[in-house]
């Protein structure tokens, strides 16, 4: 039966191999900063640095670590992430269940379906949403990070759907036994849900991480930004304010290049490790987002 | 003991209030917000204290000098990335498709989806280090071939292909999920038939791979007609400098430099609110033809 012909395996070897370059060239990138990252500063300010480290050194990394700033924003992007996550989710968890109900058997469920789902398709943009979070003197704090982005209504529509898929006999014994909403939601829903409410935790936790944007505008100063805000000042706008003499005059095998090499690796660290994680998970959690049959 | 419906409903009203009350201020509070594009608005008046100026911001907003300029390079750079981000997932999961070793095409899928989980500020970082013209890794391989350096993210000529390019680096992997999922949804017997019938691969691939995932070709080709306005804040903002607003500064762009940098809140509200505007005449326009021509329906 398994008969290929000779141009039929020409195509599968030169595919397979077209394939492997793409996968490479996703890759390089990353393993070109990581190379740079553990090089001496001479070869990297010389460009010979491609794949393999040259020179080879722990300099950079010791000295991130080192760096008070570094440390503060990376501490503000845990918390924010902790916090982040945990008040999505509470959120998500609570908003998914009333709406996952059928409209005849919880009154109002339609009009807050459209209040929830308006707030995807109209927005009041950057300005007034930046003067709101001003008026509520959230500027500077830790909220400002959290609460604008606390209700996350995609994932709350991903959620009341899986929360539909669970046997609806379920919540009716509980009723019998005289169990109250707030005990089926907490004590047969969330159980059952847990591989969705993994994949979402995953998400929103990977997105907290990611942010930078709100940081960079709402914190107020760079000794409250969380780490990829703190990232954009030094690695990509160069505030030559926020590099400290120390960086200037780097000593030894460190450079300019070499430590924002060795900051963007270890920015990206976290997302490495939970990617095996967050994987397993995604693929289903995107397609039943996209696609409706 | 009957207690009325409203008041058994009530732990799932108190469920959602929180999210509700949330939603009230950070959501709709900024759409009320947008009041101020009508107004001469100063912090020190607040929105109720400032007064109202009718279309002037609108005005002012179409005689700035460079506004059709940033209109041009948004909408350039917006439909390049949507062409190119539908063609190279496209193809790349046909090829996926053809792959017979499960474990290596499980292998290949993982280390493609990777890019789109970074952040812009990692991939800005890595881009601007690889594309340096000093030491980066890109020109070092071009001056193999005697190519002089190239400055690809201070050259306006470069600006937007670094921009498309890196944006279908991150993408496409990710995008190929979608089309891999309807190819696993193909009828394997529609193979096995054309087979009997004499089909190559080919021809196969030609005649019911393809017109098997044609519907969700056409059904993201028009959902995508939403962004001809989003040019990718994110990126470009990681990545422009001064030097290349001429091809590369787009609306978004435009809104935060006018609205948080010159605290012109106005002027930059008006700006974000008549693009808010199109996009949605743009989205509702998208899911109208979606719905059409592909029988979609988003709720």
């Amino acid at each position: 039966m398994n008969i290929t012909s000779l141009s039929g395996r020409i195509f599968n070897i030169g595919n397979s191999i077209f394939l492997l370059l793409l996968a490479f060239l996703c890759l390089f990138p990353l393993i070109n900063i990581l190379a740079v990252s553990l090089s001496s500063s001479t070869a990297a300010s010389a460009g010979e640095v491609s794949l393999w480290p040259v020179d080879f050194t722990w300099q950079s990394y010791h000295f991130v670590m080192q760096k008070p700033e570094f440390l503060k924003s990376l501490g503000i992007s845990v918390e924010r992430v902790l916090l982040g996550t945990t008040l999505n989710m509470l959120l998500t968890i609570m908003l998914a269940y009333p709406l996952s109900k059928e409209s005849s058997a919880f009154k109002g469920r339609l009009f807050y379906v459209w209040f929830f789902v308006l707030t995807m398709l109209v927005s009041g943009g950057l300005i007034p949403w930046y003067l709101v979070i001003q008026k509520l003197h959230l500027l500077g704090t830790i909220g400002a990070l959290i609460l604008p982005g606390a209700v996350n209504v995609f994932n709350a529509v991903l959620l009341l759907n899986f929360y539909r898929g669970l046997p609806r006999e379920l919540e009716e014994a509980a009723f019998v036994d005289g169990a109250g909403y707030w005990k089926i939601l907490w004590s047969i829903y969330v159980p059952l849900s847990m591989p969705a409410i993994a994949t979402l935790i995953l998400f929103s936790m990977v997105g907290h991480w990611n942010s930078w944007f709100d940081g960079l505008i709402l914190m107020n100063s760079p000794d409250k930004y969380p780490l990829q805000s703190y990232m954009q000042t030094v690695v990509i706008n160069r505030d030559l304010s926020l590099v400290s003499m120390a960086d200037a005059n780097s000593l030894g095998d460190i450079s300019d290049r070499t430590l924002k090499s060795a900051q963007i690796f270890l920015a990206a660290l976290p997302i490495i490790c939970v990617y095996p994680f967050l994987q397993r998970f995604f693929i289903k959690g995107v397609v039943v987002g996209s696609v409706k049959e | 003991m009957f207690k009325s419906k409203l008041l058994r409903q009530l732990p799932l009203h108190l469920m959602i209030a929180p999210s509700f009350i949330l939603v009230l201020i950070f959501s709709y509070g900024p759409i009320a917000g947008l009041v101020i594009a009508f107004q001469k608005f100063s912090i020190v008046k607040g929105m109720f204290g400032s007064p109202f100026v009718g279309w002037d911001n609108f005005d002012y907003m179409f005689k700035l000098p460079d506004i059709w300029q940033v209109v041009r390079n948004t909408v350039g750079i917006a439909v390049m990335k949507i062409a190119a981000g539908l063609a190279v997932p496209i193809l790349v999961a046909l090829l996926l498709n053809e792959l017979r070793k499960q474990v290596f095409k499980r292998w290949i899928q993982t280390i493609i989806y990777l890019p789109h989980f970074l952040s812009w500020i990692i991939l800005g970082g890595v881009l601007i280090d690889i594309l340096s013209p000093t030491a980066g890794i890109v020109n070092q391989f071009l001056g193999i071939f005697g190519i002089k350096p190239i400055f690809f993210l201070g050259s306006v000529q470069w600006f937007p292909g670094v921009v498309v390019i890196s944006d279908v680096w991150k993408e496409f992997g990710f995008s190929t999920i979608v089309y891999l999922a309807a190819l696993a949804g193909i009828n394997p017997a529609l193979y096995e038939a054309a087979v009997i019938d004499g089909a190559n691969r080919w021809k196969q691939t030609l005649h019911i791979t393809l017109p098997g995932i044609v519907p969700i070709i056409v059904l993201l080709a028009t959902l995508s007609l939403g962004n001809v306005l989003n040019a990718g804040f994110d990126q470009i903002f990681n990545l422009y400098s001064p030097v290349v607003y001429e091809s590369g500064d787009i609306i978004d762009t435009l809104v935060y430099r006018l609205g948080l940098e010159q605290a012109q809140y106005s002027l930059a509200t008006a700006v974000g609110l008549i693009k808010s505007v199109v996009s949605i005449v743009l989205i509702s326009g998208s899911y109208y033809l979606a719905y059409r021509f592909a029988n979609y329906r988003i709720f």
